[in-house]
């Protein structure tokens, strides 16, 4: 199988919150808000470690998952933040993460019409 | 498992100080230009019109945060233009390329530039283009200073910033009106905070909701923070932290999509859900929702 690397996007802040991480995408100013696994896979996501490696080493001891039922959520996981720009995959290790694409300053989002 | 839970968004969005010394160089106003510096926030900006009329029109709309002492740290040129049916409607733009922001909308167009602080709005003879135009060019300039706008009516009270914060219709101009008479009002709409030591203070704005009641430019140290909504009965109750980051993000207004900047806001959202209490408070709309506050 081919392994799957992933990174966070340079265009994303991130904060946890108690026990909750929140990513905001600079993108469209959308908030995401992680659960505890999903907080472990996103710190995890460092462009250099297989994706199944970190399941196995960060998440099935951590909340006592089996591996292939793990995998497959955080496959899941990973596709939804890839959709939104905020992590990024690869087939390869990732050494400089790349910015997603349409991330120029564009239009905004609203002032109050007077 | 389920790691991703819930999404919101951001309703506005702004930026901050830049760190260039101001305009020590602005030349004086020409004798057939008329100038006046708005100060909001501790952030005095000049406007010139060559239109003496339009001049006393904004005179009035920012009698109160007028300071011709102040030295001016951005100049704006205004100029009318006609109106163009075709635009009357058009969404606000936002951009910026190497320091140079531009915005446009219907009735405006307006550019600036944070390293020489100076630009120019072009707009059709509405005052509100010009209070439009200062909201954006103060949220962006407050966003790296750890500051931002928000949603919010407020007041001082014996020495203490409180300030009620909503989307449109949760009673933040209600509240404002509500207040006692030892309530100095900040603003019944948009209220402008900054960092300041372990806190937050805020600052009165001129920017007003849809009763027109401008807030007086005073400051005071920020208490809390109450989440506002109509209700049947008065009651209030703290929000965690992470809830009070989502819904405070909702009513912050940012207008760029700048990754640095935006990043800037969250980060103060955050700082301000650490360090301020926030608090959810359900009102009936009479006198005693004051009465309940600490």
């Amino acid at each position: 199988m081919t392994p799957t690397y992933i990174a966070r996007s340079t265009a994303v802040a991130a904060r946890r919150l108690g026990d909750e991480m929140i990513v905001m995408s600079a993108l469209d100013s959308t908030l995401f808000t992680l659960s505890e696994v999903g907080a472990v896979l996103w710190q995890a996501a460092d462009g250099r470690t297989p994706l199944d490696q970190i399941v196995r080493n960060h998440v099935c001891s951590a909340f006592s998952v089996d591996a292939q039922t793990a995998l497959r959520d955080a496959q899941e996981f990973v596709r939804a933040l890839a959709e939104r720009g905020i992590l990024l995959v690869s087939s390869q290790p990732m050494t400089s993460p790349a910015a997603p694409p349409g991330e120029a300053a564009g239009a905004a989002a609203a002032g109050e019409p007077r | 498992m389920a790691p991703l839970t819930a999404s919101t968004q951001i309703a506005e969005a702004g930026l901050s100080r830049h760190p260039d010394a101001g305009l020590a160089h602005a030349p004086e106003p020409s004798a057939d230009c008329h100038s006046l510096t708005v100060e909001i926030g501790g952030l005095p900006i000049r406007l010139r019109t060559p239109n003496a009329a339009f001049r006393a029109q904004i005179a009035e709309r920012y009698s109160s945060f007028l300071r011709p002492e102040s030295r001016a740290e951005m100049e704006f040129e205004l100029h009318f233009s006609p109106p163009d049916p075709l635009s009357a409607e058009e969404k606000l733009e936002v951009c910026c390329e190497e320091g140079r922001w531009q915005l446009s909308r219907g009735e405006f167009r307006a550019a600036f530039d944070l390293h020489t602080r100076r630009g120019h709005l072009s707009f059709i003879h509405n005052p509100y283009s010009v209070d439009t135009v200062l909201r954006i060019v103060h949220s962006l300039l407050l966003a790296p200073a750890g500051g931002l706008l928000l949603h919010a009516s407020g007041g001082i009270r014996g020495g203490r910033g409180v300030l009620f914060s909503g989307v449109s219709g949760a009673g933040k101009t209600t509240i404002a009106q509500l207040a006692p008479p030892d309530v100095q009002l900040l603003t019944d709409e948009i209220s402008y905070l900054r960092r300041a030591g372990d806190g937050f203070r805020v600052y009165g704005t001129p920017f007003s909701g849809e009763l027109g009641i401008q807030g007086e430019d005073v400051s005071a140290p920020l208490a809390a923070i109450y989440l506002i909504e109509h209700g049947a009965r008065n009651r209030r109750e703290r929000v965690a932290e992470a809830e009070a980051v989502r819904r405070l993000m909702r009513n912050t207004l940012f207008f760029a999509q700048e990754k640095r900047l935006v990043a800037d806001v969250f980060s103060t959202v955050c700082e301000l859900a650490r360090r301020v209490p926030v608090y959810g408070l359900e009102f009936l709309p009479d006198a005693r929702v004051w009465e309940m506050l600490p």
